[in-house]
């Protein structure tokens, strides 16, 4: 992994409400996340996981309340790794990246990009079309592009989604390198896994709001767990 | 990183892909000319009638496949959720709209100076003495379907019936700039200078007020 070059960061979600029509997709949600914590969001679908991780994102506008960051004065935008792959299938994983490096305004793209690829192991397919890869290696594409820019804080959606054993294995250990530089990782995931393990808090939501959120051991395990039943 | 060099780099991405599978412009190409081959050889007009028709003719067939290149503009945005992905990467949303206009105008123009050569066969119409003029006209009209078909193209990629809203939309948002260039295009083959100036500027004027528009309301348009 290379060197962090950002500051750490935490964010804070107050009194968060999100309404699609009539229906709310967050109600009241108000969480504060420290600098260098790996939380895991569990919850049934629809619980609203998704939605927060996108307003953690700024990708969608709260209804009512507010986000803020804390921690770095300017910390940037938070890397984002959404169920979807984020990237042109019609584009090589090399262009995808110098793509978003160069709107990113990334000092030495070329040379940021090359680096990543080699992190998360496309260097030899760096010139293959993204459409020809497996879901594993377009997972791979995403959290690079997602970490581009160095940011300090993660977001990603259910990350773990469609890759096969070796895939979650990778995956869980470049979680495990980015959560020990001292990255805030926000994570929604369905049940326990050898990803969820890497959390240092568990927060369940439940049609839209926070029903458990805890740190330690046994609870921590039942709210995954229970994300399942 | 400024609005230029990023609608540069993003420009940079339409063309590649663009080119790499030529789905846009083939389609475009192979619609627009099936159109002119049929309606001449349906009508088989004189020179005088080709005159007086052909041109309403040619942007109708311009407008339609615009609609069908259009189409996908945004969609294609949604497959991967890349739009997010550009959202978060790009310093103004602008950048987005002005690179896909951009891009959509080169790719209309292209399929309409490669199609003059058969409209000038099949209708027996000599353009090569308004041709400078001729290419004015379309790159104005283009640009200006162009931006109103791009915004449009961004509102109706997050309808449900995406497919029926984009031509409901547009059509009638279109039809004073159908109407302006098949005029312009009539009195360019009929010499008719006042008609020239009058519809050159009303199609000017039609591209600066939507380019306005999507400038100051374009970033709600993408906004999930």
């Amino acid at each position: 992994m290379t060197a962090p070059a950002f500051s750490p960061s935490g964010l804070r979600f107050e009194n968060i409400d999100k309404r699609y029509g009539g229906l709310y997709a967050l109600r009241r949600v108000s969480l504060t996340i420290a600098p260098g914590e790996c939380v895991v969001f569990a919850g049934r679908n629809g619980s609203g996981k998704t939605t927060l991780l996108r307003i953690a994102a700024q990708l969608v506008r709260p209804s009512a309340g507010s986000l803020s960051f804390s921690g770095a004065a300017n910390a940037g935008r938070p890397g984002f790794v959404a169920h979807a792959t984020m990237v042109y299938d019609e584009l090589t994983p090399e262009e995808n990246l110098l793509l978003f490096a160069r709107l990113q305004g990334t000092p030495q793209p070329e040379n940021r990009v090359a680096a990543l690829l080699e992190e998360v192991g496309l260097a030899e397919r760096r010139e293959s079309l993204v459409r020809t890869f497996s879901r594993g290696m377009r997972q791979r594409v995403a959290i690079a592009r997602a970490l581009l820019h160095e940011p300090a804080i993660l977001l990603m959606d259910e990350p773990a989604t469609g890759l096969d054993p070796q895939g979650v294995g990778w995956l869980a250990e470049t979680l495990h390198r980015l959560r020990d530089s001292g990255r805030t990782i926000l994570m929604s995931l369905h049940g326990e896994s050898e990803i969820s393990s890497l959390g240092t808090r568990a927060i369940r939501l439940d049609a839209g709001s926070v029903v458990a959120d805890t740190r330690t051991g046994a609870t921590f395990r039942s709210i995954l767990t229970f994300a399942d039943a | 990183m400024s609005l230029l060099s990023n609608t540069a780099v993003l420009l940079g991405k339409e063309l590649r892909t663009e080119f790499r599978s030529r789905e846009l412009l083939t389609t475009t190409f192979v619609f627009i000319l099936t159109i002119i081959v049929l309606f001449s050889l349906t009508f088989d007009p004189t020179s005088d009638e080709s005159r007086r028709f052909a041109p309403g003719l040619l942007w109708l067939a311009f407008l339609f496949a615009s609609s069908l290149m259009l189409q996908p503009c945004f969609l294609r945005e949604q497959l991967n959720d890349t739009l997010s992905a550009l959202r978060l990467s790009v310093s103004d949303p602008f950048a987005i709209f002005l690179a896909k206009l951009a891009a959509n105008t080169l790719f209309l123009l292209l399929t309409e100076l490669l199609l003059l050569p058969f409209f000038t066969v099949m209708y027996n119409v000599p353009v090569l003495r308004v041709l400078h003029w001729l290419v004015l006209v379309f790159f104005l009209a283009s640009l200006g379907i162009s931006i109103a078909g791009t915004a449009l193209s961004a509102i109706s990629a997050q309808a449900r019936m995406r497919e029926l809203l984009l031509p409901l939309l547009m059509l009638p948002l279109l039809t004073p700039i159908l109407v302006a260039s098949a005029e312009v295009t009539r009195a360019l083959l009929d010499r008719d200078p006042a008609v020239l100036w009058q519809g050159i500027g009303f199609i000017a004027v039609f591209d600066v007020v939507f380019l306005t528009a999507i400038w100051l309301f374009g970033e709600y348009l993408l906004e999930e």
